[in-house]
């Protein structure tokens, strides 16, 4: 069953007809995915402590109901270090059109993935697995199954893939890990299901893999227009 | 749902039949089958009159013998009407020809006559369909018996969204002698759908594969289309048309725009099993090898052949549909080798795809036929023969046969289609072995076994 808070969120957004990425994680969260340590927040004093607490860099972007694709919008800025960096993206960022909010986030290195869904009308629920990252759609290297998803279709999903190699881990990099990715898929497929009268198409992109995590970096959901 | 009085019907009564229009759908459909099928047919038109010295009935209460199934050609607005008086005499089924329904934007009137069905538990096909074809049985298609090349009984249960598809792919069938058990046109598929056809050809014992031609499902029926086939005992083919991308329209996440309507039919497809076939020519393979071998393979076949151009276009056929050529065993190369006859043993090459040149005798073949079968790398047997060799006999076919049933492992030959050849095409199709007209088809039939495969 999904849980009331997870409801709550997705009602909450109807009206906008999408999830703000913040509230997006949210709902990952309680799915029991790993998200990245976040601060959401208008104060650079609050951002630039959370920075001195990370032990690598952040990612800062813009949280607004009009910027539905943040990277045509610039409304990313990523490898931030040094406080005087996040201090003049937070300023830039906060003049972006809608911006409410700023989400400071850890950075995670790692593979970029994306792991979707799809509400399709002639199958219902399917989930989509490929090479992640902002020119996924150039790649296109990306398996497609019905859910809900069992762990052998995960396996037989990363085979499909031309990049298969590398998330099997090539030449000296480490792979990513299979059980943490397949717990993740069949976690998220579940997820699907229960929201299938809601949701129209989900992207995690990029979900970062590494060899012991696999971090939603980016969540957007979009809601089925009732 | 009762479908057996509809697709092995002893009894028939075709309405609509005309007394001036000779031509008219409903009197080729009662021609033939008077004239040459075994169901007792019987003409229908509301005004009566005769046709060829016989009287034609007012209506099917007019009857007295038990009807079975009912074809029905008249006009549309005619139709549920005529299906409620099918229904009083306690027909059935029906097999609704009849044009002018949803395909032409008419859904009020065919969802009226799907209610009258549904209502009395009346499955029909179409409406807007040719029907089905049962060989040697019944013919509901209106097509003149002469026009058409009608393939012979055989096991594949063949169902069709569209009639012309149906009718062309079956002259493709009877031209590379494969059968059909039953061939179904289900046009509008405003009751009998694909999936109705699964659960009567999956319990049909008549019917070894099942294969479609599919344009679209409805809202969410590829999920129960795509759920039932997995639990089908017997291998499904489709043929899918509609692929292209139609004006897409703005799509706001990635996924969306990542998983287009036909790619995600094609991964789901892929993911249950289901074999889909990338074009017509695939997909009467895909039919004949599945007919033969329910089961999949991984994909791993070792080649024989007479000539060592055909091992290399097969080999390269095979790399390009993803089918590997693995690397065959040292013990078995040295067990083949000792007993090749000495004329060819120092000639040949045993290395996948192994030439047995054009001086290999019959028992050359059958040797290494079967030691390959026994290696364990191979799941799967190319057997490329060009019989224009002198050592090769017309028994070839029956022997390698033998030798497939003999190993257990999964046989495909290639013969060039020729009468000359026929003893040998015989010899292995009478024993349900599956030939290929050309290398590439050969092929091709490993990757439908490949197709097939358990997820």
């Amino acid at each position: 069953m999904l849980k009331k808070d997870s409801k709550k969120i997705i009602e909450k957004s109807k009206p906008l007809g999408w999830v703000l990425e913040p509230d997006a994680k949210a709902l990952m969260k309680l799915q029991d995915l790993d998200i990245p340590d976040f601060i959401l927040t208008n104060s650079f004093d609050a951002a630039d402590l959370f920075l001195k607490d990370c032990e690598g860099p952040v990612v800062a972007k813009a949280v607004s109901k009009k910027i539905l694709h943040k990277t045509e919008h610039n409304a990313v800025a990523t490898g931030i270090f040094a406080s005087d960096h996040l201090k003049s993206e937070m300023t830039r960022l906060q003049k972006l059109d809608g911006c409410e909010n700023i989400l400071v986030e850890q950075m995670v290195q790692g593979l970029e993935i994306i792991i979707g869904a799809k509400n399709d009308f002639q199958f219902g629920p399917v989930i989509v697995f490929g090479i992640g990252g902002t020119s996924v759609e150039i790649y296109n290297d990306t398996a497609i199954r019905m859910a809900p998803i069992k762990a052998n279709d995960v396996f037989s999903m990363v085979e499909s893939l031309k990049a298969r190699k590398i998330i099997k881990g090539y030449r000296g990099k480490p792979g990513v890990n299979m059980e943490i990715l397949t717990n993740v898929m069949i976690k998220f497929s579940m997820f699907v299901m229960e929201l299938e009268n809601d949701i129209e198409s989900v992207d995690l992109n990029p979900v970062i893999c590494t060899k012991d995590r696999c971090v939603i970096a980016d969540a957007r959901i979009m809601l089925k227009r009732s | 749902m009762k479908l057996k009085y509809l697709f092995k019907p002893s009894t028939m009564a075709v309405i609509g039949v005309s007394t001036s229009q000779d031509n008219h759908p409903a009197n080729v459909i009662y021609n033939k089958n008077n004239l040459r099928y075994p169901v007792k047919t019987f003409p229908v038109n509301p005004k009566g009159g005769i046709l060829n010295r016989e009287t034609l009935y007012q209506s099917v209460g007019h009857i007295k013998e038990e009807i079975d199934m009912a074809v029905i050609a008249v006009r549309a607005e005619y139709v549920p009407m005529v299906v409620e008086q099918c229904i009083k005499k306690n027909i059935r089924g029906a097999v609704i020809i009849s044009g002018g329904f949803a395909e032409v934007g008419n859904f009020k009137l065919q969802q009226r006559l799907v209610d009258i069905a549904k209502e009395a538990s009346f499955p029909f096909i179409g409406p807007n369909c040719l029907g089905i074809y049962a060989p040697d049985h019944v013919d509901t298609f209106f097509l003149p018996g002469e026009r058409i090349i009608r393939p012979d009984k055989g096991n594949i249960g063949f169902v069709s969204q569209s009639g012309g598809v149906l009718v062309d792919q079956m002259v493709k069938f009877a031209g590379q002698g494969i059968g059909v058990s039953l061939g179904v046109s289900i046009g509008n598929k405003a009751y009998i759908r694909e999936t109705d056809m699964l659960d009567w050809f999956d319990q049909d014992p008549g019917t070894k594969a099942i294969a479609f031609y599919i344009e679209g499902f409805e809202k969410k029926e590829g999920r129960k289309f795509i759920q039932r086939a997995e639990k089908c005992s017997k291998p499904v083919v489709v043929l899918k048309a509609g692929k292209s991308k139609k004006g897409i329209e703005a799509v706001s996440s990635h996924t969306a725009s990542l998983a287009g309507d036909y790619r995600v039919f094609q991964e789901i497809m892929k993911q249950h099993c289901v074999a889909e076939a990338d074009n017509e020519y695939e997909f009467t393979s895909f039919c004949e090898a599945l007919s033969c071998y329910p089961r999949g393979i991984i994909g791993n076949v070792g080649i024989i052949s007479l000539s060592g151009g055909h091992g290399v276009i097969a080999a390269d056929a095979c790399e390009l549909h993803g089918i590997s050529l693995p690397k065959i065993d040292t013990e078995t190369m040295d067990t083949i080798k000792e007993k090749l006859s000495p004329g060819v043993r120092d000639i040949v090459s045993l290395v996948n795809p192994m030439d047995l040149t054009g001086s290999s005798q019959d028992s050359d073949i059958v040797t290494t036929a079967r030691h390959l079968s026994r290696d364990p790398n191979v799941d799967c047997i190319l057997a490329l023969l060009i019989p224009y060799s002198p050592g090769v006999s017309t028994d070839i076919g029956a022997k390698l046969s033998q030798v497939a049933r003999n190993e257990g492992k999964p046989m495909i030959a290639y013969v060039p289609n020729e009468d000359k050849y026929k003893i040998i095409i015989e010899g292995f199709e009478l024993n349900n072995i599956p030939v290929a007209s050309s290398v590439e088809g050969a092929v091709l039939m490993a990757k439908a076994l490949m197709r097939c495969r358990p997820c």
